[in-house]
Formats: C-alpha cells, structure tokens, sequence
C-alpha cells in the first residue's frame, strides 16, 4: 500500500513551462501547492555552466538533458495493421525530463498561432467548401478564439522577454513584422535579435521576391530584461548551443530563468523531484480525483491527496496517464467514437541545403542562437489561396539556423562519398559557404482518424504499466503542403545566390529515426463537444472536473508555428478560468 | 581500429588521419562506458526486426557488435575474399584493397559470418566521424584538429561581437571544454 501524505489544494504533475506557469498562478491564490516531476532538479550555474555546456557529444548526441528510454518510453507503428515496436532511442522527437522540461532544452522559438487556426474547420469549409477536406481528416475548432488568447500570449511573451518586431499593433500593420500574425495589444517586451550574415542574406532575397521577411520571435535576450516577476536575464552571445543545452548566460526563457526563482520562495509551493506520477486516482464515483500515486527513486510509492489535479506533463504522458487511470472514453479509431488518444499529430518538417561560391560567402555557422532567423509567413496557415493547390494548411520558413556545431551541421554537396578522402575534402570546402537550416520549412500537420495514441498490448515500463502506442503516418495532405512549401522555399535561396539548392521534402511513410521536432500534439484535445473532445475549452477534464490538462495535448490538430507560445498562452487562460470562477465554485466551467 | 578509422578519415596535409587524431581512443572510451552498453535506453524484449522507420532494434549492444564484427572481418580478410590478400588481415592491405572492403560493407555486398555487417559499417562511420569532431575531451579531434581544417570555433560561446561583421572570415583559434594547449607554460 502506498504511503499517505497530508493532503494538498493543488497536486501539479510535471513542472516544464505549464507546471510552472500554474503553480506560480495557483500559489497567488492562496494554495498550497505541490509539484511532482518526474526528473531531476535543473538549475543554470549546477546543471549547464558556461565552463561545460558546449559539448555537442553529450548534450545534441548523447541526449544528455532528455528522458531516459529505459525509463520509458513509446513503441511506434505506421499502420494500425502494423506490429508496434518500441522506440529504443530517440529520434523524431525528444521527450523533456526535469525541472524546467522542455523550456530548457528549446531554442526559444515564441510563436502566435493564427487566429484562423483556432476555428481551423469551421473557416476552411466557409472558404472552399466541406468536400475540399480529406475524408478522414479530423480537424476541429479549438472552443477558444485568438481574441480569448491574445492577453494570455502578451503575458507570456512579457514573462519570457521575447525579442521579436510586431507586425500587427492593435490592427494596424508595422512595417518590419509578421503581417499576417494576428492583432496583439502591444509590442514585444524586446526588440528583434541581431541577425547574422546568412538570416539577413535570406531576407534581403525573400524582400527582392516580393515577400515580407521578419525576424522570427526569440525567447534569446536582444538586450538584458527584467521581467513582471521581477526575475533578471541577460544578453544572449550568439553562442550557437542552444536547442538541446541549458543556457548558461541565463538568456534563455525558461522556467528557470522566469518564474522558479519566485515560485522556490513561496512557502506554499513544494517541489517533489525525481517523483514519477504512476496514477491519478478517482473516488468510487470515478468523477472525482482524489490525488496521486506517485514512485520515488528508491521505489517507494506515495499517494499525494488533492482536491485539484493539474496534469502538465509532455503530450504523450499526459494522455497515458489518463489511458492508465480510466479518465475519459479511449478513443476507437475502427468505430470513431471515444477521445483520449485521438487527433494526435506531430509536425511536416523539411529542408533545403545549399551550397554557395567559397570564395565569395563565408557564413560563420557557428554564430547563431536558438531562436535566431528571418522567416516569411506567406505560405502559413490560410494566408493563401489552397483552392488551386488541392491541400488545406501551411507552414513558416526561413533561414532560421542554429548552429555549425560539427557532427550535426557538416554538410557536403550529393555525390559526395560519405567517408575517405573525398568526404573530407568536401566537408573542408562547404563548412564555411553551405548553409542548412534545420527546420527550415515549419509546416503544419493536421489530424486524421487513424492517427492516435492507445495502450500498447506488448511492452511495458519498468514499473510494468503499458506503454503509449503510436500510430502515425504522413497523409497525402502533409505531403502534397511539404512539395509545394519546400518549392518555395528553395527558389528563395536560389535568389540568394546558391550555386546549388538541395532539397529535402518530407516523405512518407513517417520515419520514427528522423528528428523532426518535439512538437507532439493531441490525444486529449480541447472543444465544446464531449463527443470529440477530451477537454473542454478551459482545459478541464468534462469526466472529472476537477483534473485539467495543460499542454499540446490539447491541440486539436498542429498548426505550422513552434507550440509553446500557444500552449503557455492556454496555461494562463486556463489559470485565469480556474482563479476566477472554479476556485468560488468548484464545479464544471462549461455545459453542453 | 587504427586502420579502419584511417580510411574512413584518411591523414593530409591538414589533418591526421583517423588513428592519430584519436578516434579509436574516443571509441574505446565510449564503448567502455553508458554508451557502449546502452545504459538508458529501452532494452526490453521481444525484440522483432521490424521496418526501418521503427528504427534499431537489435538486442545486440554497441560493444558487442564492435566485437563480433571485428573478429568477423578479420577472418573475412585472412580468408582471401580480397585479391591477395590469404593470412593478411585488414591492416595489412593495401589502401585500395581496404578501401574496397570498406565500400563493399557499405553497400552490403561484403557479407560478414554472423554479423551484419553493414549496421557495423554504420556503426563504425558514424563513431569515427563523432570522435574526430567531438570536444578533445574525449579523446579524438586531438589538439582540434578536425575543428582547425574547418574553422569551428569549438566552445567560445560569446560572439556578441562577431553577429553583424558579415561576410567575414570569423579570425580567433578554436577553443576546447579544457582549453588550449598554448594556455598551458611549456
């Protein structure tokens, strides 16, 4: 039997960005709160100094900073007819662990979804009809509108410091900005970072064709920042080991860098690290939590009594908790009814490498931050005309490089051997004067019926619970959007001055080996039909109303923005709905 | 070892080859700690082959494999699969002749006894090219060398001054995590 612990006001699961955020909002209420993370404590000067941090083999390679497989982690498979196999190490996504959870580890890129996005079925069937959609797709509106968010995403962006140019103050477009980017209320706390030589050679050439190029919005310092908390960070350097590292300048917006030097000094919060949540636990009723069960290192299982449980773990564990404890219907992707598990998506990443004349561009790669880049937003969202593409969604682009750390980022011209003399010779010659974004093309991926997340019957945990079970595979959709992006794209740095542009669409079948992104959405998605949703437009469980559940998971389908804009601006609007209303009136926020 | 990580990264007049730049030391590390015996990763069985988007699932560990293959291409060598080549095993042919081998474990037409051998060409690519490009710290990229041919900067980390000179070759010598052997008194 576990172990009982007096009971608390608040049991917050996974303390990343929405843990934090949460807790910090929650704390100012009153409320005794405690947070139970499954990794370690993260800290800047004990965990990434600026006398270690650059190590790409520990940190980009070794995966250093993120969750263990062995710990958990999820098997993978394209077909529902397929044998599911475990993901044995990482490669298309990094699952976070520790404090901070992804908001260490990120490159800081502080996106807006559009405000289309929010009511995606509801505009795209207005503007081209219901049968322009795939049959199976599965997209829905979010229950929120852009208008509900926009003060959630400024408080966010001010709690960061997020360096960007406006391009839309209050209806009126900025010369510089997004022009797409929906209305905001007001500017970025900071402006623009420095671009380096490449981001603003890409810039130059998008103006020349006509597109409106902007930097992309940095969570890397432009200049030092005080923060509404009062928290301090400093002026990024440019160093180029930002996604996959802590910052060691405190330039970075993180947790630990924005709220949890405040959050660590309030006597009514309580951090419980290296503690992994196995369980939320119901009353007879099974409409209630009564808390959590949870394991400590030495095994020990503990029971956390709450009356209020906020589950703020990355996507998957959020939605196999939920599986684990029997909290809502499983979805059945045969008979198309249920919900948790259902509208999974991940992202439709690709990329072009160029190479350029070595006696007349050198680049630096290597000076670059997360978050660094100018991007144009032309081929986003519904910002064009699909009608004669046969394709519904979009992504930004842009020469948003990180880095030129060398294992990862040596790029040679195709033809070239992969090893030997030839290789080497290659790698000498294009280091300088080749130029691979990453992630150049951001596209989104929208949700389909057999595309979810279930309970795997085979493999298991080391504490014996079932793994998640993936099935995912790029629609014709996804791909028709990454050729026509990817086109795009590429003339972009013909018109630089490449000598040679290589593209790399994205093709199926989704390869599990292949990073994309760790921007995992779905499987228990918000709504204002409990039919197809999980959640309701507040991020409260609509079967137990006193559980809710922040994150991506929430996304009904993945727009072709970076998510944790979007995700932090719920947290605080699900904050507010709980500060405001369920606190007096502990009960369902919402009724069908 | 030696051998092998010298073709696959051959010495020039800019750079040692494979062997003296250290990439068998870093291997050797590597496959003696976490890494070699995928400490941290999910081991689980049953394992099944599966398709190659579900990625590796072999129940062998790095380690292993460097051992068993190892021991395999040397009798594949010894065994005169290559022209000549009777009694000698791989770091005694010729360039060309290793070179060969190499390439025919690359596109799998160099079968290996009870291993395979192309997951270990793979295998072995991928760890050479780590070791010569990682921090010297852990053995290869010695005095950062393979940092020097392409002009990374290593671990300086403060470019605040380097952001807006564009088009301009970035001039200071690379940096390791221990620092610089000129910063040591000779």
């Amino acid at each position: 039997m576990p172990r009982r612990l007096p009971s608390k006001d608040v049991a917050i699961v996974g303390l990343g960005w929405t843990g934090s955020i949460l807790a910090n909002e929650l704390t100012e209420e009153g409320l005794d709160v405690v947070a139970i993370e499954r990794g370690p404590w993260r800290d800047t000067a004990t965990d990434y100094a600026p006398n270690y941090v650059q190590d790409e083999l520990r940190y980009r390679i070794r995966h250093e900073l993120f969750l263990r497989p062995g710990q958990t982690t999820f098997t993978f498979r394209n077909k529902m007819s397929d044998n599911a196999l475990p993901i044995r190490t990482w490669g298309a996504f990094m699952p976070p662990n520790g404090v901070g959870g992804g908001g260490v580890h990120w490159n800081g890129e502080t996106w807006r979804f559009l405000p289309s996005d929010f009511v995606a079925r509801t505009h795209l069937t207005q503007r081209y009809g219901a049968s322009f959609l795939p049959a199976d797709m599965t997209i829905q509106d979010w229950g929120v509108t852009y208008a509900d968010l926009e003060p959630h995403y400024d408080r966010f962006e001010y709690l960061c410091g997020t360096s960007g140019t406006a391009g839309n103050l209050q209806g009126k477009i900025q010369p510089g900005g997004n022009p797409f980017e929906g209305p905001r209320s007001r500017p970025y706390p900071n402006p623009a970072q420095r671009q380096p030589f490449s981001h603003a050679l890409f810039a130059k050439a998008a103006q020349d064709l006509g597109y409106k190029p902007f930097p992309q919005p940095s969570g890397n310092m432009s200049r030092a920042y005080r923060n509404p908390l009062g928290v301090r960070l400093g002026p990024c350097t440019y160093c180029g080991f930002c996604e996959w590292f802590g910052c060691a300048n405190y330039s970075k917006a993180s947790p630990q860098t924005t709220i949890l030097p405040v959050l660590v000094r309030k006597a009514n919060f309580q951090a419980r690290d290296n503690c992994e949540v196995t369980r939320i636990n119901l009353d007879s009723s099974g409409k209630r939590a009564t808390g959590v069960t949870f394991v400590d290192t030495s095994g020990e299982e503990w029971e956390q009594p709450a009356d209020l449980v906020i589950l703020c773990a990355y996507t998957i564990f959020n939605v196999q908790l939920l599986l684990l404890s029997g909290i809502g219907t499983p979805y059945d992707p045969a008979a198309n009814h249920g919900v948790i598990g259902r509208n999974f998506t991940h992202q439709t990443i690709s990329d072009v490498t160029s190479f350029f004349d070595r006696s007349k561009f050198v680049f630096n790669p290597f000076i670059a931050s997360g978050a660094i880049g100018m991007c144009i937003d032309e081929f986003n969202g519904d910002n064009f005309d699909h009608g004669p593409h046969g394709f519904v969604g979009g992504g930004y682009m842009g020469q948003v490089q990180t880095n030129g750390r060398p294992i990862e980022t040596t790029p040679v011209p195709p033809g070239t051997p992969r090893w030997g003399a030839k290789w080497k010779q290659a790698v000498r010659e294009s280091y300088q004067s080749a130029l691979k974004p990453g992630t150049g093309v951001h596209g989104s991926m929208y949700s389909y019926r057999d595309v979810y997340l279930d309970l795997d019957p085979t493999y298991k945990d080391r504490f014996g619970r079932s793994l998640v079970r993936i099935t995912m595979d790029f629609h014709d959709n996804e791909l028709k959007q990454n050729r026509f992006l990817t086109d795009k794209f590429a003339d972009i740095f013909r018109a630089m001055g490449a000598g040679q542009v290589v593209k790399e669409y994205r093709q199926a079948p989704y390869d599990i080996t292949k990073y994309q992104t760790t921007h995992l959405c779905g499987g228990a998605v918000m709504g204002t039909d409990p039919g197809t949703s999980a959640l309701n437009r507040y991020l409260q469980s609509w079967d137990v109303p006193n559980l809710f559940v922040m994150g991506a998971s929430a996304f009904p389908q993945n727009a072709g923005y970076n998510p944790t804009g979007t995700l932090a601006a719920l947290a605080y609007w699900s904050a507010q709905a709980i500060r405001a209303r369920y606190l007096k009136s502990p009960g369902p926020l919402q009724h069908v | 070892m030696g051998a092998l990580a010298d073709r696959i990264i051959p010495p020039d007049s800019q750079t040692p080859g494979g062997r003296d730049a250290g990439c068998v030391v870093f291997i050797d590390r590597q496959l003696a700690g976490p890494y070699g015996s995928r400490e941290g990763l999910y081991v689980s069985g049953p394992f099944h082959p599966g398709s190659k988007q579900q990625g590796p699932q072999s129940p062998q560990t790095p380690s292993e494999l460097y051992r068993t293959a190892l021991a395999a291409l040397e009798r594949y060598c010894r065994g005169e699969n290559v022209q000549g080549s009777l009694g000698k095993g791989f770091a005694e042919l010729t360039a060309e002749h290793q070179d060969a081998v190499l390439s025919g474990l690359e596109s799998s037409k160099v079968q290996l006894e009870g291993v395979d051998g192309k997951a270990f060409f793979e295998q072995l690519l991928k760890d050479v090219q780590q070791g010569f490009f990682a921090d010297p710290i852990y053995g290869g990229n010695r005095d950062m060398c393979a940092w020097k041919m392409i002009g990374f900067p290593g671990a300086r980390y403060d470019y605040t001054d380097w952001v807006g000179r564009h088009n301009q070759p970035y001039p200071y010598p690379p940096v390791s995590i221990a620092g610089r052997s000129d910063w040591n008194p000779t």
